[in-house]
């Protein structure tokens, strides 16, 4: 059973509790933007069971704007984002090592991408594995990239990111050494070199987007992406002049904790809520998102509402760009927007709703590609059917 | 029949004209006549007013010089043209020829540009010489005079010239059918001895002159003699080099024959095992292709059964088989074309003093082109050939004859299984997971792929009903619907002229293809681009399964260029239906024409998503399938 049950999540946020609580007042100066609390979570009227971990996890990062979180970022940001990791790979000391165990703690860096944990989690299985022969090995590995698949279902940038490492690691010469160590040590060694490549993709694609930036323009963002904070904070860094739209974000107010971290930047910010998009598309020059998933077609799956802002600009011919990391590119095919299984999540309405009433609690929507206009990846810029190029290549 | 031939491949001036165009003039004639003067006085002077390239449909019998042949013209009134120059024109023209000459210049959609002179042949040849110096003298009007003359006729003129005609008909059938070497050699060492007369001629107008003069006479010119094929090629040599835009286009390599590029279609014949009867009235845009009368064929091909030493019986009758229509379907005639050749590659033996891998090859291509002529091949049959003889020519010199064939029996038997039956698995397992209970499935026509993935969905207990698309003529939908009711799916029937209506109620539709191009363009049986764009408004996702085998690297944006033609009777007349078939008896009328198109292209824009045996990809990644894996496709 992959879903996580509502008390999980509640002995979760209870852990993550003790830092929120401290922090929203320091950061977030303005007492409009309340962060996405566990008592919202424990006031919802509409208890759901099946909530997609994957916006959990996302939701409590979200709500925690800490000093030592950006501490972290610029550590990642900076130098090779290794310093915490060595602390946490040596977690199994006694008890049997375990894949989600090790994925979770990873994951507890905010700034990590869910897709980067995986992958660092099945590095650590290669290392912690007592196999003696390739296939062994090879076959463990595979267990352990399943049962975090299967872990959570609705994230796919972690199934993505466990097929792409797979693929990475498994498809080489590595496997036909003689010697089983040097082979281990040359899969140990390709699996780091993956997840360093995959924490410097943020970095490229921030580069990579600078040419799209120019002075002056207005850009649209919806959610709180990290890669396109990256990609603001970089152009805000080389003194471009710009302002920036956010879209409230609900039901997380993402966009809250987004306008945050560019007025720290100082970067002009506007929040809107997110009905006001079509209000503001006039003046918007560019809309920029980020992905949770980019699909075969090469359109993308992200936080409700991307779709419908995606067709907004399409009608006023302006540009969308997709900023989200190779890793992220998944063989997913969907043809319309329930051609998924729904990724669930709580949704507070601030008023008690009548059990009567049904709520639509889909977390994502897909964004078809001819809505798109470009996709910046650490691939390079690409039209949306270059994504379904690239992925005939890592996976065929 | 041959007598229609001969005249046909007389009336050669083409133009190969691409996408749309308004009627040929079927004179496009042009050589720029510099003199029209010497092609007056034996011409009609409208024949000259048509000549000239603006004037196509002008019917004023105002001369105007022609221009510099620069673009073909095209002139609008193919039609017109013939009315023009009625019956008064050429009272001698011989009534069977006329006709079909008729349809030979409204048949060749391409009117050679050039063309040119039908007329001598030694003024093609003078004028390919002689660039454009000679060109006048040569272009002269004549050939406006033939084409036309032979055209105005009505079909009523019978006369002098018929006996030429038959003469000359009786000759070329002669050829095609006995062609014994001698004879050949008579034929050739005549042409060329015209030939070389012409040339001497060539430059001199007087001698046009009287060519002209003669050809006005005779309506028939003399081309129709089996000169013309090689008057021809000249012609379209020298065609080529004038009008550039033409000239582009020819050297782009064909993939198919052109079927209103006479010279080929002649040469073509002659080496034909079939016989078959040319449709004549041909719609416009799609004279290029191949269309025979029907029923004209198959007894003539099962007299001659004996005859065909060289036609390996396995290959034999397959090809009755695709005459008759009793294999149809891309991936059905792909599998008995590739059995028939397992099959005569293991009755196959290396003649004396040959190498197997060239002896082979040439024999392949043989029974390839004898399969051709029972029915053009589909774009998947090309790649299963494609593949066939690069494994011929890749057998290492070393391996011993039964060594090679045995390698060739177990690499055909790996191709029909990995790209075939394993690629229609697969499509199967991706296709069933974008089928979800109560879904509404709407397919066209009969794909055996997609029924595949209908039947498996159906038993892995999924919930769903299908809407079985179907249309005149060939109705395969009740097949595929009898076989869906068999297994107890729920279905609904209905044909493609209710497709607005049904496609509400429809969440997907189902597609097959006979290939993919690599623009993403869907050639599939005709309507699918109709059903396709009609999902497409009513936001209805469209799914095509095709094998990968089935891909194709060229792009095609139209139905036009490529395309296959079926018979014109199954359109116009319903089997077994005496009270509503109006058409009875104006089939051979010359201005009706019918169009049974077999295939269409759809757009890509329409199709949601392929399903291959490589996974479910949007059609803008063809092109990357072709290209990564069409090295694995030929060598396996």
């Amino acid at each position: 059973m992959w879903w996580r049950s509502a008390s999980f999540i509640l002995d979760k946020q209870q852990n993550d509790a003790v830092p929120k609580l401290r922090n929203p007042p320091d950061t977030l100066t303005p007492p409009s933007p309340p962060p996405l609390s566990m008592p919202d979570t424990l006031r919802n009227p509409n208890p759901q069971n099946n909530i997609s971990a994957y916006y959990q996890t996302r939701a409590a990062h979200h709500a925690v704007v800490t000093s030592d979180w950006l501490a972290q970022a610029q550590a990642a940001v900076g130098s090779d984002p290794d310093g915490a990791p060595e602390t946490a790979v040596p977690t199994v000391a006694g008890k049997p090592f375990s894949v989600i165990d090790e994925f979770n703690s990873w994951r507890k860096q905010p700034d990590l991408a869910e897709a980067v944990a995986a992958i660092r989690a099945l590095a650590a299985v290669i290392r912690n594995c007592q196999a003696t022969t390739m296939m062994e090995l090879e076959i463990e590995l595979r267990k352990a990239s399943d049962s975090l698949k299967l872990w959570d279902t609705t994230s796919i940038s972690l199934t993505a990111g466990c097929d792409l490492f797979m693929r990475y690691v498994t498809r080489t010469s590595a496997l036909e050494y003689e010697d089983f160590n040097s082979a281990k040590s040359r899969l140990i060694e390709r699996a780091e070199k993956f997840g360093e490549i995959s924490c410097k993709a943020r970095r490229i694609i921030a580069m990579l987007s600078q040419d799209f930036i120019f002075d002056g323009c207005t850009i649209l963002v919806h959610g709180f992406s990290r890669v396109v904070l990256e990609v603001l904070k970089t152009a805000a860094q080389s003194k471009k002049l710009f302002r920036v739209f956010c879209t409230e974000g609900r039901p997380d107010r993402t966009g809250l904790r987004l306008s945050n971290e560019l007025a720290k930047l100082d970067v002009p910010v506007k929040l809107l809520i997110d009905s006001a998009v079509a209000y503001t598309m006039d003046e918007v020059d560019m809309v920029f998102v980020g992905a949770d998933g980019v699909v075969e077609s090469g359109g993308i799956i992200n936080m409700m509402g991307t779709y419908l802002i995606a067709l907004v600009a399409h009608s006023m011919n302006k540009p969308v760009y997709v900023a989200a990391e190779s890793y992220k590119f998944a063989r997913l095919y969907p043809l319309d927007q329930k051609d998924m299984g729904p990724a669930l999540r709580p949704i507070d309405f601030g008023v008690p709703i009548p059990s009567k009433v049904e709520v639509e609690t889909s977390a994502w929507d897909y964004t078809p590609p001819q809505y798109l206009t470009l996709l910046f990846t650490d691939l390079g810029v690409l039209t949306p059917s270059v994504v379904s190029d690239e992925l005939i290549q890592l996976y065929l | 029949m041959d007598s229609r031939r001969a005249p046909r491949t007389a009336s050669d001036p083409k133009v190969r004209k691409v996408g749309f165009f308004t009627a040929p003039p079927d004179h496009s004639l042009s050589g720029p006549p510099d003199h029209p003067i010497f092609s007056f006085p034996t011409s009609h002077p409208p024949v000259v007013d048509n000549s000239s390239p603006s004037a196509g449909n002008s019917l004023s019998p105002v001369m105007i010089p022609p221009p510099r042949h620069s673009s073909a013209t095209l002139s609008p009134l193919r039609r017109d043209s013939a009315e023009l120059f009625p019956p008064s024109a050429s009272p001698t023209s011989p009534a069977s020829f006329s006709d079909d000459v008729a349809a030979a210049v409204m048949g060749r959609g391409a009117v050679a540009a050039s063309s040119s002179l039908p007329g001598g042949l030694g003024f093609d040849i003078a004028a390919v010489k002689s660039a454009a110096s000679s060109v006048p003298a040569s272009g002269l009007t004549t050939v406006s005079v033939v084409n036309n003359l032979p055209m105005g006729i009505s079909e009523k003129g019978g006369g002098v010239a018929v006996e030429m005609q038959n003469d000359q008909s009786t000759r070329s059938k002669s050829l095609k059918e006995k062609t014994t070497k001698a004879e050949r050699r008579a034929l050739q060492e005549a042409q060329r001895a015209a030939k070389a007369a012409a040339k001497a001629e060539g430059g001199k107008t007087p001698a046009a002159a009287s060519v002209n003069t003669k050809s006005a006479k005779s309506v028939k010119p003399p081309p129709s003699q089996k000169n013309d094929s090689a008057t021809v090629a000249a012609s379209e040599k020298k065609g080529g080099d004038r009008p550039p835009e033409k000239d582009r286009k020819k050297e782009v390599p064909q993939p198919r024959m052109q079927y209103d590029d006479k010279s080929r279609v002649e040469k073509a014949k002659r080496r034909a095992v079939v016989k078959q009867t040319e449709a004549r009235n041909r719609v416009e845009l799609f004279r290029h292709l191949p269309q025979y009368e029907r029923g004209t064929q198959l007894p003539e091909l099962e007299s001659k059964f004996f005859e065909l030493d060289p036609m390996h019986p396995a290959v034999y009758k397959v090809g009755l088989q695709y005459l008759s229509g009793e294999i149809c379907g891309g991936n059905a005639r792909c599998i008995a074309m590739l059995q028939a050749f397992q099959e005569a590659i293991k009755d196959y033996s290396t003649p004396p003093e040959k190498t197997l891998t060239r002896d082979l090859t040439t024999k392949i291509g043989s029974y390839v082109s004898f399969l051709i002529e029972c029915r053009p091949l589909s774009i998947s049959m090309g790649n299963a050939i494609r593949f066939l003889k690069n494994r011929i020519a890749k057998l290492p010199l070393s391996l011993s004859e039964s060594e090679a064939k045995t390698n060739l029996h177990s690499d055909i038997d790996r191709f029909i299984n990995e790209k075939i039956i394993i690629a229609d698995k697969v499509i199967v397992k991706h296709a069933v997971t974008k089928i979800s209970d109560g879904d509404v499935l709407l397919v066209y026509g009969s794909s055996s792929a997609v029924e595949m993935v209908l039947l498996h969905a159906h038993e892995l207990g999924k919930q769903f009903r299908v809407v079985v698309v179907d249309s005149r003529p060939k109705l395969e939908g009740q097949l595929l619907l009898r076989r869906l009711v068999g297994t107890g799916i729920n279905c609904t029937y209905t044909h493609i002229n209710a497709i607005s209506y049904i496609m509400h109620e429809v969440t997907r539709v189902f597609l097959g293809a006979s290939s993919v191009l690599s623009n993403g363009t869907v050639y599939s049986r005709v309507g699918t681009a109709c059903v396709a764009m009609v999902a497409h408004s009513f936001h209805v996702p469209v799914l095509v399964c095709c094998e990968a085998y089935k891909f194709h690297e060229r792009v095609q944006l139209d139905s036009i260029c490529s395309n296959e033609l079926g018979d014109p009777d199954v359109i116009s007349k319903v089997h077994g239906r005496e009270d509503i078939n109006f058409l009875d008896g104006s089939d051979n009328s010359a201005i009706l024409q019918l169009l049974n198109l077999i295939y269409d292209a759809t757009p890509s824009d329409y199709v949601s998503m392929i399903i291959t045996d490589y996974g479910m990809v949007p059609p803008t990644s063809v092109p990357v399938i072709v290209r990564e894996y069409r090295r694995e496709h030929l060598w396996i």
